[in-house]
């Protein structure tokens, strides 16, 4: 065994040895952050089309095919239409109730999908990671930009629906371009993060339903925001208060709506939304990064 | 003779674990078995570890093309990968390879929905190519795979193909590339004879290319014909490391018992 592969050298110098002297890697070596930003940068167009990949694979088996990005977000706001504004009439104190719902149900959407399929990123994957070689992080990056496709043709919706509900044009439309952008870092940071703790502890993904669902009603997407003000006080309404989904989906509310009552003042949203995004982002970011070798194992 | 020979791939000591998660043994399957596990802290029957390679250690120098031989389930796939960086060694051991070795094995996963087309174009970026390579390549890659040549298939999902022709057209894939270490995992098994005879061809040219190739195969042919070294492993352990034809005999005498 060994011994027939030591012999060959006829030095006796120890294996580690030559292969420094030779210049050979470690094939277990992390690369370093810098490094790997690198080639994560020369792989765009790889994540960028296993990510158009995957939508034409998802929706490529459908009669309809690419029309059911713009159906699914019409239904969704029509589901929540029925129930919310014709049977139940949870109008209560806001003017534009469907704009308001139908912004909550889309900005919260797009951070839900991106969570349950980026915790299993690694461990549906586990054929492609196994076989060729490319930086990890393609898969969680891959699955927000299938994500980001999706919300565009949401925000389409949104627009058609904010608009028929009697909302004018201002200039603060414009406040939704970097109101996305925050939240798309947000998610990818929560996606890259998700997806490692994923790969090593598989019953996660039978968690995410609920925890998906507790942060829904915690983000004032199906009420008006004033139900938490009004009755929570002290340090649960500042919990309630920093949830970084409740801060994304009150800027939109806040960019497409005119008489809109916020959970805080614009500038305290905009700083939050900030912080959330550079805080989730990189942590998630690193935290992926570490475990980057260790991801084929299963 | 030694010092002229530039290793590309060591092997020290290099252990393969990798966990299986939903292997279930019998009477493991209910509610109350999987929470007295839980309670008791037994370690959980659907998580099992397999320990696939154990303890291998070898050189490989430019210009070598080696073959990896033993029963089913030896550890030749595991190994493959464990050298191409895409299952981790464990700690006591390591693997060091010359530039990125590249696995090409019938297994790489592409995506079935998708046209034969399209995963060429996938494959190749996966490879770490450039948008006008793969362009400049897409065509040579569809010609070489022969799919083709019985109608258009290269634009139909790739779920419609024969399994020979998804393995043709995956193993075109990954030849398309020049590589420093070339890992080829039971690829020139499939196709017909006219489609081997390419591929074995392929692989020559590959070689002379590249520094070194690992060859896991059951053909004994095929390794005959492109390996002068060959290395044998059973049960994750290397069981003889040299010449072709001395192994092969061995190996042989083994396998009639």
């Amino acid at each position: 065994m060994s011994q027939t592969a030591v012999a060959r050298t006829d030095t006796g110098e120890s294996l580690k040895e030559l292969a420094h002297r030779h210049g050979l890697s470690s094939a277990g070596a992390l690369p370093s952050l810098m490094a790997y930003t690198k080639q994560i940068w020369a792989y765009r167009h790889f994540i960028t089309s296993y990510a158009n990949a995957r939508v034409s694979s998802s929706l490529g088996t459908t009669h309809l095919g690419m029309f059911w990005q713009v159906l699914t977000p019409l239904f969704n706001a029509a589901v929540y239409y029925v129930i919310f504004g014709v049977i139940l009439n949870t109008k209560s104190g806001v003017g534009n109730f469907i704009a308001y719902l139908c912004t909550g149900v889309f900005i919260y959407g797009f951070t839900s999908a991106v969570v349950s399929a980026g915790v299993q990123s690694i461990t549906s994957n586990l054929g492609l990671i196994r076989a060729l070689h490319f930086p990890r992080a393609s898969l969680p990056i891959s699955i927000v930009l299938v994500e980001v496709r999706n919300l565009m043709a949401s925000m389409l919706v949104l627009i058609a629906i904010v608009l028929i509900t009697g909302e004018p044009i201002t200039l603060e439309w414009l406040l939704m371009v970097p109101a996305l952008l925050l939240q798309t870092i947000f998610n990818a940071g929560l996606a890259m993060f998700g997806a490692r703790v994923g790969s090593k502890l598989i019953d996660v993904k039978n968690l995410i339903p609920f925890i998906m669902r507790i942060w829904m009603y915690g983000s004032a997407v199906l009420y008006p925001v004033q139900r938490f003000t009004d009755h929570l006080q002290g340090w649960k309404l500042h919990l309630v208060l920093a949830n970084p989904l409740l801060v994304y989906i009150e800027l939109m509310r806040h960019a497409l709506m005119e008489n809109v009552k916020l959970a805080g003042s614009p500038r305290l949203l905009w700083t939050e939304a900030v912080a959330w995004a550079a805080v989730v982002g990189i942590i998630g970011y690193i935290f992926f990064w570490r475990g980057e070798k260790g991801y084929g194992r299963g | 003779m030694a010092e002229e020979r530039v290793p590309t791939i060591i092997a020290h000591n290099a252990h393969v674990v990798y966990r299986i998660v939903g292997a279930t043994t019998p009477g493991s399957g209910s509610p109350l078995a999987s929470f007295k596990r839980l309670v008791t802290g037994t370690k959980s029957a659907a998580i099992r570890e397999v320990h696939a390679v154990k303890g291998v250690s070898f050189i490989a120098y430019r210009g070598e093309a080696i073959g990896l031989i033993g029963s089913n389930g030896s550890g030749k796939s595991t190994l493959l990968r464990a050298i191409a960086g895409l299952i981790p060694v464990e700690r006591g051991g390591a693997i060091y390879a010359a530039g990125q070795p590249s696995l090409l094995g019938v297994n790489a996963a592409l995506m079935n929905d998708l046209s034969g087309e399209r995963n060429v174009v996938l494959g190749c970026l996966a490879m770490g190519m450039t948008p006008a390579e793969v362009k400049a390549k897409t065509k040579d890659i569809i010609d070489f795979s022969g799919i083709n040549e019985r109608g258009d298939f290269s634009s139909l999902p790739m779920r419609t193909y024969s399994s020979g022709m998804g393995a043709r057209l995956r193993f075109s894939i990954a030849a398309a590339k020049k590589h420093d270490v070339l890992l080829i995992d039971e690829a020139l098994a499939t196709g017909d004879a006219k489609f081997r005879r390419r591929s074995e061809q392929r692989v020559r040219d590959l070689r002379e290319e590249a520094g070194t190739v690992f060859l896991v195969s059951h053909s004994e042919q095929s390794i005959r014909d492109t390996c002068e070294r060959t290395i044998w492993l059973e049960s994750g352990v290397i069981r003889a490391d040299g010449p072709t034809e001395d192994v092969m005999q061995e190996y042989e005498a083994y396998m009639r018992k």
